[in-house]
């Protein structure tokens, strides 16, 4: 196919690039075929490369989704989503980033809500897989802080640290239709989801009630004790284990570690400071 | 809303019982191949890293077709939505979003 630009290159990209995802749109000036005459059919077999090869993508970032609605319906669906969100960069990792938003707001799968919780966390394992590598705080670290200031201690959770918080079993919905797990899905159960990658392989795993909003806190720059008021009230009663939530944070490689000696000098303190109500 | 102070002796506590139901010895990844909540999906990374991680075909040939006379085939038909909200498969061909 040769394509001659009329006009500047800028111009003829901006009339070409339209044409590949609209298929209503009429043939870019320039496309011919060896005969010289406009060639549509040949412009028609690139366009469908350029969709198909995004909508493999998608396929292949969401393999749970996929199973989902299986094979026609999902390729149906990331085809609409392609055209509607034509890439932005050209890293290609990173593409179908929105594909839970548009699944919510695909009327056709309104029925199925869980779907963009899904399609959330499949996003999560993602970008925990391509996170920076860095070391998880060990326990011992944290012991080694002094006791008196641990409260106004300032920890970060991990780079590939992600959480959501799902009125859907996401977790149990992800181990049967991405991990093969034969376990029994409850629609009716909320799951709060912690995912990570201490080392070279994505965790996703249950929270405890308080434990993402604990995370959420600590990702914002708020204290430990800080952290943990809010933790504390974002559940009802009681419910909120402090030392059990840190526990699991810890075994799951989900914060990121800090230097003790950093730590024990105040440098990590966060002091009483400021919370925003 | 009570708010539930989180006193230095409170926080203190909670780090040293945290702590110390780990194993100090063992590292915290090391730790987590045992001890979960609930459940921990390990990686099976293989070949499943998402795109671009593999070589998406560039050839294949694909109609749309009418698409929206389709509806899931996969496990979404198989699963029960609680208060009774099953889908409604016929509504497939209607209140699309523009293209």
């Amino acid at each position: 196919m040769r394509f001659d630009p009329p006009g500047s290159a800028v111009a003829a990209l901006e009339a070409f690039a339209p044409a590949l995802l609209e298929g209503e749109r009429d043939l870019p000036d320039g496309i011919i075929g060896p005969d010289g005459k406009p060639s549509p059919r040949r412009f028609n077999v690139y366009r469908n490369n350029v969709v198909v090869s995004l909508v493999e993508a998608v396929m292949d970032s969401y393999p749970a989704v996929l199973k989902l609605l299986g094979e026609d319906y999902f390729k149906a669906v990331a085809r609409l989503f392609v055209i509607n969100n034509p890439p932005k960069s050209p890293v290609l990792i990173w593409y179908g980033a929105a594909f839970a938003e548009f699944l919510e707001s695909f009327p056709p799968l309104a029925a199925y809500g869980y779907l963009p919780d899904v399609a959330r966390l499949e996003w999560a394992w993602l970008e925990a897989y391509h996170a920076a590598d860095a070391a998880p705080l060990q326990p011992q670290t944290l012991a080694s802080v002094p006791g008196d200031l641990l409260a106004g201690l300032k920890i970060a959770p991990h780079p590939s640290c992600r959480w959501l918080q799902s009125p859907w079993p996401v977790v149990s919905l992800l181990a049967v239709n991405r991990f093969e797990s034969g376990e029994v899905v409850d629609l009716a159960e909320a799951q709060e989801v912690l995912v990570t990658r201490p080392d070279l392989d994505v965790e996703v795993r249950l929270m405890r009630p308080g434990c993402a909003c604990l995370l959420e806190a600590l990702s914002a720059g708020c204290s430990l004790s800080e952290a943990g008021e809010r933790a504390a009230q974002s559940v009802q009663e009681d419910v909120f284990q402090f030392d059990m939530c840190l526990s699991d944070l810890l075994a799951a490689g989900a914060l990121a570690a800090f230097d003790p000696e950093e730590a024990a000098a105040g440098f990590l303190s966060g002091g009483s400071n400021g919370i925003p109500d | 809303m009570k708010t539930r102070s989180m006193t230095a002796a409170i926080v203190a506590g909670a780090v040293a019982s945290a702590v110390t139901s780990l194993s100090v010895a063992t590292p915290a990844n090391a730790q987590a191949k045992e001890k979960c909540y609930g459940v921990s999906l390990k990686g099976k990374n293989d070949c499943k890293a998402g795109a671009g991680t593999t070589c998406a075909g560039t050839s294949t040939v694909d109609y749309q077709g009418n698409a929206w006379t389709l509806v899931p085939a996969g496990t979404c038909v198989t699963m029960e939505l609680p208060d009774g909200r099953k889908g409604s498969l016929t509504e497939l061909d209607r209140d699309l979003p523009k293209a």
